[in-house]
């Protein structure tokens, strides 16, 4: 649709030009996010307000999740809830009782906004305040929306952790210094961090979220958050707004990244450096052995990221510094520089970013690049294939424990894979 | 609003794109926000395709609301018949564009465009997933299909059939499709156009060369065919050749139609689905009581199969579409069995609860519940998952489609028999869960009785501390005993005599592949 605008970045301070573009994206939208989401939040519940599409969209990337009782679900718009609001309204009491009978186990509920009730403006934030005064206290009612039309994949994450942080009870000015570390991250990911922030010595360490919702961490003045994903903008933005201060650093992928994060984090809470770099150093030469067995397979190879889930810039960085792989296009759905500074300065001069999407238009400069590697999503994976074309499905990469100093290894194999198998088949 | 947490169909635009993307050098503009490409990923994943579906979507944000939807969505429309230059071009709008008033076909109509445009209109809140095939399908063949093409000479050719319905993502039509063409070619009869499924615009505009239609899937083949019926005058055959017994009527109501002799293809026995039946190893099979859900069309075929062919009891009996519903409660009746006509999966859970069938018959959803409920299960009919499009030939339909529905269905009941044989032995010495393997000697396993996956391998002086054997339960099951057994011989290799935390994940850096 638009022509690609390339905007100089040169002016704004960082490396490279960025193509802009609109048009077509092949993404997902954020309702997505409940499905790792739900995982990690054991004591909620997220239910879409959305149509047929919203359940259909759910059950096709829960895959079969979908069958272990899981707590996610859809209140299925139909044709006589389009006819008035007040009606609506109605219908979502006596879906939400209807939910909370069959599973009392459950401590908050998620009403979560869809394409379908935005467009008719039905108003979830009303509708879970009034049924959060209902269900007060045994159930917490909160919303967010994971529309299409609002959000891109993961940044339903950031939405619903948004939605927690006036959740957050109040920490008062004179209280001690805390450290959230701000994104869902596999329970396994988060242990290997605290252990790690307790052997720094930073002992007041909290998640957001925590395993329940119920646990939420305190914020105040003396706050400090780390993000531990890059696709938080709106909940740094309220943490901040809360007064909390945000600890910037690059995202903890790779040797560089994780060992970056954990200095930021220590130099907030004023801990001798040399004594981190002695706490880090087992875990680095660890990472570094690891990463050494996938450097031969990856180096000089060539790596096109199509936007999906902001996570393209960190990665890229780290496949660039600590694998060797050259960069063609770095794709991201949205850039957010203030986030992203660090980042973008650790990359390789003169790589191509892109933000946003016209995904024919895309696709034209992947086959005339035919890098190694693409990194995209799972419509446009196979049909790359077919040309010939290796590709990494991208989702992967939100599902799987990829940060830290231990997953370093596993992380550049998610990459190396694709070329393995593309080399050891003879049909 | 109903509260769901699965859904047996998608909502109506999947249906089309499902008619698009079987079809070639059709194009579906679809007017839809950010993230309905989710969709994509049912053809290129589950059906396994090389190519995009041929799906273009005009991706709208909330800062386009109210002001240039309309004109994304005609930049879009130029847009595709520039790059894909398609022979026809569907337009239509997703659940959320239905709500903002654009008027897609108004939009291109107005354009001028140099192709013939084809309106779909799918209410989303109304219907569902086939509606919305069969009417695509449907809309399709009345623009397209030529009104002057007429049936040749019969007596310079053989009789000639269109066969309707097939699509991509549909329940094995890839392989219904070889082995009905096969069945036709035996008996006398061509067939003139396949479609949707492998048709291009020019095949639609011949369909009224045919002497009859056959609907392969009603479902999805109905509404065209009655358009064909009465624009064309093209008789319909509506049997649906699934099981020995209805394979046999079709051929029958075939051979009558086009005045063929079907009884030399009659005699052939070309199934061993009879034999395989009568022989004695089946006995066991007699009066299993098996419930039955799918789709219409493939529930009631099935049920005849297991009453008729395999002589199996039904106890349950339903479809998830009530387009159907009819067909359903009148084979229900038959059977004397109460119908199901429900897209609420938990009711079907229930009803099977109730049942208590030895075998159930379904969906990839009713897998599930009698996986949960300890049952045996065949697929029969869609929702399926990847592995329901497999590379080998299984049709359900027409004579090796019976032998497939022979194996599919009694292969779990052996399998079931099996279990239950081993679970009634379950405390017998040989086959304990501490036994092991009879192979490897009345010792094999002593060692097992614990949890085998935080013990040591060998007998080495190792031991794991106890905040290293935590993070190794962490690991899935399926990969634990790999992690264990190269942690050993990490610390064996390297003098360690307690495996700490830091152990694991050397090692696990160390052989890191």
């Amino acid at each position: 649709m638009n022509a690609p605008a390339v905007i100089d970045r040169q002016s704004e301070g960082d490396c490279a030009p960025v193509i802009k573009e609109r048009g077509q994206r092949e993404v997902f939208c954020g309702l997505t996010g409940i499905i790792w989401l739900h995982r990690k939040m054991q004591d909620a519940f997220f239910l879409v307000v959305g149509s047929r599409t919203c359940a259909h969209l759910l059950q096709s990337a829960a895959g079969v999740m979908i069958f272990a009782e899981p707590r996610f679900a859809t209140a299925i718009m139909e044709e006589r809830d389009l006819a008035g609001l007040a009606d609506a309204n109605e219908e979502l009491d006596r879906i939400v009782d209807q939910l909370l009978a069959r599973r009392p186990e459950i401590k908050s509920l998620f009403l979560v906004g869809s394409c379908p009730s935005e467009v008719i403006k039905l108003d979830l934030s009303k509708a879970a305040q009034r049924l959060g005064a209902k269900h007060a206290p045994h159930v917490r009612v909160l919303n967010y929306s994971g529309s299409g039309i609002e959000t891109t994949f993961t940044e339903g994450e950031d939405a619903c952790l948004a939605s927690l942080v006036p959740e957050m009870p109040v920490l008062a000015a004179g209280a001690p210094a805390n450290l959230v570390v701000v994104g869902s991250l596999p329970d396994i990911v988060e242990d290997q961090f605290r252990r790690l922030f307790a052997e720094m010595g930073i002992a007041n360490v909290a998640s957001l979220p925590e395993r329940a919702v119920a646990d939420l961490p305190g914020v105040g003045p003396n706050t400090c958050f780390l993000l531990a994903q890059p696709f938080l903008n709106e909940t740094a933005h309220l943490l901040e707004k809360r007064g909390a201060t945000r600890i910037d650093a690059l995202f903890p992928f790779g040797v560089e990244g994780t060992s970056n994060w954990l200095h930021a984090a220590a130099r907030a809470f004023a801990i001798d450096s040399d004594h981190v770099d002695r706490v880090l150093q087992p875990y680095q030469d660890r990472a570094h052995k690891a990463l050494a067995h996938q450097r031969d397979r990856l180096a000089g190879k060539t790596i096109f990221f199509m936007p999906d889930s902001q996570l393209e810039i960190p990665l890229a960085r780290f496949l660039a510094n600590e694998l060797g792989m050259v960069l063609t296009e770095v794709g991201t759905p949205y850039l957010h520089r203030t986030h992203l500074t660090q980042e973008l300065a650790a990359l390789p001069p003169g790589v191509q970013l892109s933000e946003g999407q016209d995904v024919d238009k895309q696709l034209d400069r992947v086959r005339a690049i035919r890098p190694d590697l693409t990194v995209c999503g799972l419509g446009l994976a196979n049909p790359l294939e077919a040309e010939g074309l290796s590709t990494k499905w991208a989702i992967e990469l939100v599902f799987s424990p990829i940060h830290g100093f231990d997953q370093a290894g596993d992380l550049a194999e998610l990459f190396a894979r694709p070329l393995r198998r593309r080399d050891v088949l003879r049909v | 609003m109903q509260l769901s947490v699965w859904t047996y169909e998608g909502p109506p635009h999947v249906g089309a794109m499902r008619v698009a993307t079987g079809m070639k050098g059709i194009h579906y503009l679809l007017h839809s926000p950010q993230g309905d490409t989710y969709a994509d990923l049912l053809f290129t994943m589950i059906e396994r395709r090389g190519q995009r579906p041929p799906v273009t979507y005009t991706t709208f944000q909330a800062r386009d609301l109210g002001k240039d939807t309309s004109q994304l969505f005609q930049d879009a429309a130029l847009d595709v018949v520039e790059r894909f230059a398609p022979d026809a071009l569907l337009v239509g709008a997703s659940c959320t564009a239905e709500l903002i008033q654009d008027d897609p076909a108004g939009l291109v109509e107005k354009m001028g465009l140099p192709i013939p445009v084809i309106p779909l209109e799918l209410p989303s809140y109304q219907r569902k997933e086939h509606w919305g095939a069969a009417e695509t399908f449907y809309q399709i063949v009345r623009t397209l299909a030529d009104k002057t093409r007429t049936p040749s000479d019969p007596a310079t050719r053989r009789p000639l059939a269109n066969l309707l319905g097939p699509t991509a993502l549909g329940f094995r039509h890839r392989d219904d499709i070889i082995e009905v063409t096969g069945l036709l070619a035996k008996l006398g009869v061509d067939v003139n156009v396949v479609a949707p499924l492998g048709a291009c615009a020019a095949d639609v505009a011949r369909l009224g060369e045919a002497d009859f239609n056959i609907v392969m899937y009603p479902e999805t083949g109905d509404l065209a065919a009655d358009y064909l019926k009465r624009e064309f005058g093209q008789p319909i055959v509506r049997t649906v050749p699934i099981g020995v017994g209805a394979t046999q009527d079709f051929i029958r109501e075939i051979a009558d139609l086009a005045q063929l002799d079907p009884a030399p293809l009659l005699a052939e026995g070309l199934s061993r689905l009879s034999w395989w039946s009568r022989s004695v190893d089946s006995n066991y099979l007699t009066g299993k009581r098996v419930f039955i859900f799918g789709d219409g069309t493939h529930a009631v075929a099935a049920a005849r199969v297991a009453h008729e062919e395999l002589g199996f009891k039904v106890v349950g009996l339903g479809c998830y579409n009530r387009e159907y519903a009819r067909d359903v409660r009148a084979a229900a009746k038959k059977y004397g069995v109460e119908p199901l006509i429900t897209d609420d999966h938990l009711a079907v859970e229930q009803a099977i609860a109730d049942a208590q069938p030895e075998l159930v018959l379904g969906t990839q959803m009713e897998r599930h519940i009698a996986k949960r409920l300890g049952m045996p299960c065949a697929v029969i009919s869609s929702p399926v998952h990847v592995q329901d499009f497999p590379a080998r030939f299984s049709p359900h339909m027409g004579f090796e489609g019976a032998n497939v529905l022979f194996d599919d269905w009694v292969h779990p009941l052996v399998m079931g028999l099996e279990e239950h044989l081993l679970t009634m032995f379950s405390d017998d010495f040989e086959f304990n869960d501490g036994a092991g393997p009879s192979h490897l000697g009345p010792h094999a396993g002593q060692n097992a009785a614990s949890d085998p996956a935080i013990k040591p391998a060998n007998d080495t002086e190792t031991v794991w501390s106890e905040d290293a054997e935590r993070e190794l339960k962490k690991i899935p099951f399926f990969v634990r005993g790999k992690a264990r057994k190269n942690t050993e011989n990490f610390a064996a290799e390297h003098g360690v005599t307690t495996i700490e935390l830091a152990t694991l994940y050397e090692a696990k850096a160390h052989y890191a592949r």
